[in-house]
């Protein structure tokens, strides 16, 4: 096929820019369904708090707006982060690249760990939902806070470990030379789900965090 | 051309199928699965309408009757109807009629693949462990109560919900990047056209669903209290995320179908579509509206009278491009010359079986008269006129019309006039009847029923028989085509259409030389000199 | 499905497609229906026809092997078939949407009648009377009656056919149908949202009454004259036991009732005891404290729906399907 000469061009491609569009255009479409995926959350969560508005508020003061804050911070940085791995890919900086991505990977073990503190927190106070919530409060409605909360930050927290994967991966390829200026595709694929991580933590944090 | 290198010859054994990445084998193993499936499905509806026959009890108790019409329902929508055409007819012949040499991400297509049989198999275990009993809609609360195998289904279908995705973003990418040099978008064919706008429902609606049964199933097993009303939920809520896919989705389901009513019209009447852009916008224009319309799903659930009133309109304006597609296919015909084989007999039985689903679906989307119709029958026989006067019988007219393309076989001519003179006046007296048992007051899912309606039930059943023995002689003659059918040309319908410029079957890689600029439209006849 | 009284048919009366219209608004509904399905006919006609017509006259022969013409636009006629059916659809919404309004929106001056559906039997309460549960939905002609509606337990949906009403029951709020009938008679109610194994047996009699027998009805109390074991045997369908419990020994969802009084049952617990008036009534009111082995705990509590003296016939009547 074109001259391409480290990366790959597949068999069904004409060239390395239409696989590399390609890659992109898929990319997107995934995440569109991604952020589709976790509106409905959203609604439920807009229906709840409609019809329970202050026991959200209530109930929200259990959630440590400071340790939420801090990963707040963590992630936007990973984002950074991770682009600048992108970026340093492009440029044939292979072994930036592998650092910065070693860094996103760090910024998300530290993500997992305060939000391992914040459920273990809850879990011991009794904040669960439905059956399971023992915790005090004066709203008898609490445990629907906490299963929203739950739910949303478990999923949201599913995608960030499958991201975490997802970069452990492409650091091993970094290490073997597999990213360059002519080939950088899934480093760019995973930057664009690891963006998307980030976004919805951004909207997840105010919305559970900072009511009221 | 027998013992040419083909797709089906090219490479050998059971691995090479397994592991493939070509389309077009791709396509075949799909259409063997969803046809074991709509088998499947159709063995449902035959113990179901059999047990209909008399008021009471004939051979199966409540329960299992109520697990019979459910399954009926989750097979026939989630394992056979939602992939039927894109997944196997699509998958086959979208990169060929662009000129491309396969999908966009061909190993996708094959995950795409897999996961459906993965997704198939929790459903399997779901029909043998307990069989759930909820209804293919799943409402709350009894969905999230009953005592049925409910996790294992909804599962399979959260699954299936990604095979679905995964080809849906496939096509649309392939579509945007992989057209032949001069393929602009007003170039290509209409049926392009509708997996496309399909494509684009299902990125954007099957998750809705998947987070849906995600919810359901956390509700049945940790009780998180979304939907259930003891627990400060509401079930209504349910309602609304699942028809907010699942209306999308029977677009999913129809709009293939009309793309492939579309070629099979061209070609059969040797003319151009009449109307190709406007086709090609209405196609987008349903599937941004389909968006709209769930709620229709919900006139007395209880949702507010403006929410229920906004619905209604809008149901109403998600017709108007159907009815103008309808008015499109018959001008096509205008002037044309027709060929009655029997492609074109089954696009003959969509029109007037289509026409008479969509009326239908008028007198529905009327909210007073959806009081008294909803959960009745006349929904039963509606949605079947369109689901399967419409989309079983433009997939039965794709299949006869691409057979010889995909196999390099020919059928009995005879044999499939036959078959199809059964299915048709089978299925009419299935459903027709249906539509008055309905408006007669005969509600849905309903095991014993008051003893006035048996007339009709009795002969709703006898029609189900006659259209399954037209679905046997149609296994038979096409099994026999397998085996012994007459080789069949590259091009035994005269169509003017890119696929027929391969040969039949096509070689792995589609086109054997480099196309020419593509430079002329998608329906290329001639006009007789005046 | 256990009927005693003698309800009017929806198949033998009304038109080929529609059943007897008995309510002051039946008739309007059945006007649009009539008016669609004429419109539909002749649209699937007009269709067909058509279609067929160009079968024939285009037929491919040796004659007509290329298409006379490739015309593939006609602006005229293309705006004409977008306009007229969109005029006539948006016709057809207003007329539903209006029609709609007088179906759901009660009058002012209503007689309220409390329905509660649960798994699998309707139960109709008449608040300001000293009824108790009734079993019919009992309603005087001529009068605007609304029904305020609730589930105990999943979905469920009240229709009534005759009056082509219905409406979805909910267990977290209430919903609302109203009606007035215009002939005395007994008509058909059905569930129509599945709710489980005996959704289709979960029907229940609509009774319109003159508005003097009403008021008669209205007044009577208990039952205290019928023999128990006659009311019991009455009470065992009305109450709707038998979609769970049969009286021939068949396992239906409940044990049956055959040769059960003065016998022994195994329960979960794995205790065993003696199936007494004691451990029947207590059956009746709270059915979750003693689940018989093999038997899922599904039933609804009958307490403060059935009296004493009703209780009692029920346990009378169940003594007597002990076979010596």
């Amino acid at each position: 096929m074109s001259g391409s000469k480290l990366g790959n061009v597949a068999h069904h491609f004409e060239n390395a820019y239409q696989q590399f569009s390609s890659a992109k255009l898929g990319m997107w479409l995934f995440i569109v369904q991604e952020i589709l995926f976790f509106s409905a959350l959203f609604v439920a969560y807009a229906v709840y708090r409609g019809m329970h508005p202050e026991m959200f508020v209530d109930a929200h003061h259990h959630l440590s707006w400071k340790m939420g804050g801090i990963n707040t911070l963590v992630l936007i940085f990973s984002s950074f982060t991770m682009a600048m791995s992108i970026r340093t890919a492009q440029l044939n900086q292979r072994l930036q690249s592998f650092w910065y991505l070693g860094t996103t990977l760090f910024c998300a073990c530290i993500f997992m760990v305060i939000k391992f503190f914040e459920y273990a927190e809850k879990i011991h106070h009794g904040y669960l939902p439905s059956v399971w919530f023992s915790g005090e409060g004066i709203y008898e409605t609490m445990h629907i806070f906490f299963g929203i909360y739950f739910t949303m930050t478990g999923l949201h927290g599913l995608h960030v470990l499958v991201g975490m994967g997802l970069i452990i991966w492409l650091m091993l390829e970094t290490r073997k030379g597999k990213y360059n200026s002519e080939y950088f595709t899934p480093v760019e694929m995973v930057g664009l789900y690891w963006h998307l991580v980030d976004l919805i933590w951004i909207f997840l944090f105010p919305l559970l965090y900072l009511i009221g | 051309m027998a013992g040419a290198l083909n797709y089906i010859n090219a490479t050998k054994g059971l691995k090479s199928w397994i592991f493939t990445v070509d389309h077009k084998r791709i396509g075949i193993m799909y259409l063997a699965f969803v046809l074991l499936s709509f088998f499947l499905g159709g063995m449902f509806a035959l113990l179901l309408r059999f047990e209909l026959l008399t008021p009471s009890t004939l051979y199966l108790t409540a329960k299992q009757y109520n697990q019979v019409f459910t399954l009926h329902g989750a097979i026939m929508v989630f394992l056979f109807i939602v992939p039927s055409i894109p997944a196997s007819l699509g998958n086959f012949f979208l990169p060929i009629q662009l000129g491309a040499i396969d999908v966009a991400f061909p190993k996708l297509n094959l995950a795409s693949l897999w996961i459906y049989v993965l997704g198939a198999v929790f459903c399997f275990y779901s029909i043998v462990g307990g069989s759930i009993d909820t209804g293919w809609t799943f409402y709350t609360p009894y969905s999230s109560s009953t005592d049925t195998s409910v996790i294992p289904m909804v599962l399979g279908v959260f699954i299936l919900g990604f095979s679905s995705i995964l080809t849906g973003i496939n096509f649309i990418v392939t579509v945007h990047k992989m057209r032949a040099p001069g393929l602009t978008w007003f170039k290509m064919p209409l049926f392009i056209w509708a997996l496309y706008s399909t494509a684009i429902i299902q990125v954007l609606a099957t998750p809705v669903l998947a987070i849906t049964l995600l919810l359901l199933a956390l509700e049945r097993t940790i009780g998180i209290g979304i939907f259930d009303p003891a627990l400060g939920g509401d079930p209504v809520l349910f309602q609304h995320f699942f028809w907010f896919y699942s209306h999308p989705a029977v677009y999913i389901m129809i709009l293939p179908a009309m793309g492939v009513i579309s070629e099979v019209v061209a070609t059969f009447c040797k003319k151009k579509l009449f109307g190709y852009e406007l086709m090609a916008y209405s196609s987008l224009a349903i599937a941004f509206i389909s968006f709209l319309v769930w709620g229709h799903h919900l006139y007395v659930s209880g949702q507010s009278p403006y929410a229920t009133m906004l619905f209604s309109l809008l149901t109403f304006l998600v017709g108007i491009p159907s009815g103008i597609k309808v008015f499109n296919w018959i001008a096509t015909m205008y002037k044309g010359t027709i060929d009655l084989k029997s492609p074109f007999l089954y696009f003959l039985s969509f029109i007037f079986l289509f026409t008479i689903g969509g009326f239908t679906g008028v007198v529905l989307g009327s909210l007073s008269l959806d009081i008294h119709l909803h959960d009745t029958y006349f929904v039963v026989a509606h949605f079947h006129y369109v689901m399967m006067g419409g989309t079983v019988m433009a997939f039965l007219a794709g299949l006869h019309y691409w057979w010889p393309k995909m196999f390099g076989k020919m059928y009995s001519e005879l044999a499939a006039r036959i078959a199809f003179v059964f299915v048709f006046v089978g299925f009419n007296l299935v459903f027709f009847i249906q539509f008055i048992m309905g408006s007669k007051g005969m509600p849905r899912r309903y095991y014993n029923y008051l003893p006035e309606f048996q007339p009709y039930h009795v002969l709703s059943t006898l029609g189900s028989w006659v259209l399954a023995v037209g679905f046997f002689i149609m296994l038979g003659y096409f099994i026999h085509s397998l085996m012994k059918g007459k080789t069949a040309p590259e091009n035994p319908w005269g169509s003017s259409a890119l696929e027929w410029k391969t040969a039949s079957p096509p070689t792995t890689f589609n086109f054997d030389k480099n196309l020419d600029y593509i430079d002329h439209g998608p329906y290329d006849y001639p006009e007789e000199n005046k | 499905m256990s009927k005693e009284k003698q309800i009017d048919s929806l198949v033998d009366y009304g038109t080929t497609w529609l059943p007897g219209s008995y309510s002051t608004l039946s008739d309007i509904v059945d006007v649009q229906f009539n008016a669609i399905l004429w419109l539909s006919v002749f649209g699937t006609l007009g269709i067909t026809l058509v279609t067929l017509y160009f079968c024939l006259k285009y037929k491919r022969t040796q004659k007509n092997l290329v298409s006379k013409s490739q015309i593939d636009h006609n602006a005229r006629i293309e705006i004409i078939w977008t306009v007229i059916p969109f005029i006539i659809v948006m016709g057809i919404f207003y007329w539903g949407f209006r029609d709609y309004l007088r179906l759901t929106v009660a009058p002012e001056d209503t007689m309220e009648i409390r329905v509660t559906g649960e798994k699998w039997r309707w139960y109709f309460e008449y608040p300001g009377t000293g009824k108790r549960p009734s079993d019919d939905l009992v309603v005087p002609v001529g009068q605007a009656v609304k029904l305020v509606m609730s589930s105990k337990d999943v979905l469920h949906s009240f229709y009534i056919p005759n009056f082509r009403l219905k409406r979805d029951v909910q267990p977290n709020r209430y919903s609302h149908i109203w009606f007035e009938a215009t002939k005395i008679g007994t008509f058909q109610i059905f569930c129509t949202e599945y709710c489980g194994d005996q959704h289709s047996n979960m029907g229940a009699n609509l009774i319109v009454m003159s508005k003097n027998d009403f008021e008669a009805w209205k007044e009577v109390g208990e039952d205290t004259e019928t023999p128990l074991p006659i009311l019991g045997k009455r009470l065992y369908k009305s109450k709707a036991c038998n979609a769970c419990h049969s009286i021939d020994g068949s396992n239906v969802i409940g044990p049956t009732w055959k040769n059960a009084y003065g016998a022994n049952r195994e329960l979960e617990s794995g205790e065993v005891v003696l199936i007494d008036d004691n451990y029947i009534r207590e059956s009746i009111v709270y059915p979750g404290k003693k689940i018989a082995k093999g038997y899922p705990n599904v039933m609804n509590s009958y307490a403060g729906l059935l009296s004493d003296r009703e209780i009692n016939a029920l346990i009378e009547f169940i003594k007597t399907l002990k076979e010596d």
